[in-house]
């Protein structure tokens, strides 16, 4: 099937007409005459390349009752996405050729995005010794990244050893930055609003710490070095300091840490309670403002899907973390664009271009031009919705963002020219021998 | 008030509510025969997920005073070395017919979240939840105070607040449910509370509270206070760095026979408090612990009165 999408907004510049043929871009400007493809009124809708998610947890293999790679990315196709990074914490761990290819040839098989698997750095998550990565990084997966999300690599020469070695394989490390010691046993961030509340606190040197030793190492060896997740206004400093000495460090920002703060822990629903915690306002305002001038390059989901009965308890008895993918693009809209601190194409730039240049994807995150592959994303940035858990792809429940009024609705995702969504409904998948 | 879960929660009008039944609950212990049958047919149930012999017993004399059946559930041999959830745990609890729940529980916001969730809907009583609050206790001792006060001005307590008064809390105030409901209550009720510890065992964010944060216990009691509440610490603290040992601990912090002296040579007519259990000659000696200004059981005699007014206005449901 063709597509004729009438009357976009490029990046939220001028309308134009653009002719999706065969998986491709095929003209762009004023079309006439459609021949067989499907017209689509986008009259005040805006067109993005592809997302592409720098982090999302698939959970399968290991945790299907809490996602699958079906679910997840259909999920993905219903937030606007065309590519995800599915993290290496399944289980088994994704440490080894086998283990990434298995979940590669899922994303293939389900058709909805390209599930890019993103590699353990050390076997087992341990932490003690480095996994295959070259086997990885040559296997049909094509493993660029590489990252023990979950746990931090703490031990500071197998982390050096890390970066220096995914040199040879054009790879990158990202770090989820947390001092082990100064979190035992952290449950929110660390501060007021905890000291309140009774709860073993999760202080911003614990991250900041990490980050500043890293970007150091990352200098030294020459390395590529990707931050999972940034969460607090000391760590944007520090990596805006790493940009300007010329160390290759990219930084991710996940959409609820733009929005959501340490008050809601208040209400000891453990919907809110994830890893990196919400923190204080003055981080939120910081962490907007590093995006806005650059230092935070992408925008990051950390999509982690939980069966209910693991939020469904107390604090304590929870695991962390919230799904992200359906609402990702809503939040960027609320917290970024409305607020006047960007245009649409910085947020193309900053959640599909550099995000595909991270893990060098290729065919996602390209300009919208004649001839490129048709990964798109037509959002409508006027609709208004209520953030429904229930009503969603993932089978992840727990949206820290339920009942919530968030502006911004994904119209169509184009996956190489295949709907996978159409009308804000999830279409069909694209076909495995396309 | 349908629930007790933070001493942050209550009003002063609440506040004094409670102390003020909790003085004719008080009253009615004196009495040969204690019972009263105000909770008769009533099912109050102790869901003890902590080892707690002593808040567990004086809710249980406080439930039984006031005629209701009691239900002692502890996490020891329960399902929930099992695995069972808190959730399935406190529905079982309610389809055996619960009427209330007092809950102590590991986790802080345990009793908030059994409290705000649609699991059992049955009015709950927070007996202490992680190092977040303990909210029958700050009543007790704010319920201690005001009578002391009254005692030695020869006045009634009802209707009082403790305005005025100075009150320090010594310890590890980083670790205490007891600290936290006493700093709410106490302000809410005009007390000035200054909080006294070893920087390491005061959270960081203390600084936001409404009170005084002080380092030195000898400075505090040279200024005057009207009460010092010395709370538990635990010697194994040391572990984890918090203090370098037990002795260097009570030498700044602890309530010792110096301490003592110096409060008797400044004629002061300090009280002595503390929620036990005591470590006697770590964070209080055992001649404090024992002068005639140690209020100890008296709060536990007063617990039960207080636990008793708890529970009354909890499920007699006519507020004040």
């Amino acid at each position: 099937m063709n597509y004729l999408i009438k009357q976009a907004s490029i990046l939220g510049g001028e309308p134009a007409d653009v002719l999706i043929a065969d998986g491709k871009i095929a003209q762009l400007g004023t079309i006439a005459d459609a021949g067989d493809a499907q017209v689509i009124d986008a009259t005040d809708l805006v067109l993005l390349p592809g997302l592409v998610d720098t982090h999302t947890h698939l959970r399968e293999p290991g945790r299907e009752d809490a996602e699958t790679v079906e679910t997840g990315s259909q999920a993905a196709a219903r937030g606007g996405y065309t590519a995800v990074h599915a993290m290496a914490n399944s289980t088994p761990v994704a440490d080894t050729a086998g283990v990434v290819e298995q979940v590669y040839e899922l994303g293939r098989k389900a058709g909805w995005v390209d599930v890019r698997p993103v590699g353990a750095v050390t076997v087992g998550l341990a932490g003690k010794q480095l996994s295959e990565i070259g086997a990885m990084a040559d296997s049909r997966a094509a493993v660029k990244m590489f990252s023990d999300d979950g746990i931090c690599v703490f031990d500071p020469l197998l982390m050096r050893r890390a970066l220096e070695y995914v040199k040879a394989f054009d790879g990158v490390i990202a770090q989820h930055a947390q001092e082990p010691r100064l979190t035992e046993g952290a449950q929110m961030n660390e501060g007021e609003v905890s000291s309140i509340l009774g709860m073993p606190g999760w202080p911003a040197v614990a991250e900041e710490s990490i980050i500043a030793r890293d970007v150091l190492l990352a200098e030294h060896v020459g390395a590529r070095l990707h931050i999972c997740h940034v969460s607090t206004a000391g760590s944007v400093e520090i990596i805006r300091w790493a940009k300007a000495r010329g160390i290759q460090v990219t930084a991710e920002v996940t959409p609820h840490h733009l929005l959501l703060t340490d008050e809601k822990v208040r209400t000891y629903d453990p919907v809110f309670k994830v890893n990196p915690p919400l923190r204080r306002e003055e981080d939120v305002m910081a962490l907007r403002a590093g995006v806005a001038d650059g230092t935070i390059d992408v925008i990051g989901t950390d999509h982690a899907p939980h069966p209910s009965e693991a939020k469904d308890c107390e604090w304590g008895a929870a695991a962390m973390g919230m799904t992200g993918l359906e609402t990702a693009l809503s939040i960027v809209q609320h917290t970024l664009v409305d607020t006047g601190l960007m245009g649409w194409a910085d947020v193309a730039r900053i959640t599909s271009e550099v995000p595909a240049q991270i893990g060098r994807v290729a065919d996602q995150g390209r300009p919208i031009a004649v001839g490129e592959p048709a990964n798109l994303t037509l959002v409508d940035p006027a609709a208004r919705w209520i953030v429904d858990p229930a009503a969603m792809a993932t089978k992840g429940r727990n949206s820290p963002f339920a009942g919530m009024e968030l502006p911004g609705l994904v119209r169509a995702t184009f996956f190489h020219g295949h709907a996978t969504v159409l009308n804000g409904q999830l279409a069909t998948p694209r076909s495995i021998n396309a | 008030m349908k629930h007790l879960l933070s001493t942050a929660d209550l009003t002063r009008d609440e506040a004094i509510a409670i102390l003020d039944i909790a003085e004719e609950m008080r009253e009615s212990g004196t009495r040969q025969i204690k019972k009263l049958p105000a909770l008769r047919g009533r099912t109050v149930v102790n869901l003890f997920f902590e080892d707690s012999t002593r808040t567990r017993i004086s809710f249980e004399a406080a439930a039984k005073r006031l005629s209701a059946d009691v239900i002692n559930f502890s996490a020891k041999g329960s399902s929930v070395s099992k695995g069972e959830s808190l959730k399935d745990t406190a529905q079982t609890l309610l389809a055996i017919g619960a009427d209330a729940v007092v809950i102590r529980h590991p986790d802080s916001g345990a009793p908030a979240r059994l409290a705000a969730t649609d699991w059992i809907g049955l009015p709950i009583v927070n007996a202490g939840d992680g190092t977040h609050e303990h909210p029958t206790q700050a009543l007790l001792d704010a319920f201690t105070l005001r009578r002391q006060v009254a005692l030695r001005e020869g006045t009634s307590p009802a209707g009082r607040g403790l305005d005025g008064l100075k009150v320090a809390i010594v310890g590890d105030i980083l670790h205490s449910r007891v600290a936290r409901s006493n700093l709410w209550l106490l302000n809410t009720l005009g007390a000035e509370v200054t909080m006294v510890a070893p920087p390491t065992l005061l959270p960081v964010g203390a600084g936001s509270w409404p009170c005084t944060i002080s380092y030195d216990l000898d400075e505090v009691i040279a200024k005057g206070v009207d009460a010092l509440m010395m709370l538990r610490v635990q010697g194994e603290r040391m572990n984890a760095a918090y203090f370098p040992n037990p002795r260097e601990y009570s030498r700044y912090w602890g309530l010792d026979d110096a301490r003592l002296a110096e409060l008797d040579a400044l004629g002061a007519e300090t009280l002595i408090m503390h929620p036990g259990p005591m470590n006697r000659g770590l964070e209080i000696s055992s001649a404090a612990a024992d002068s005639p200004r140690s209020t100890v059981l008296d709060q536990v005699t007063n617990g039960v009165a207080v636990r008793m007014a708890s529970l009354y206005m909890l499920l007699s449901g006519d507020l004040i």
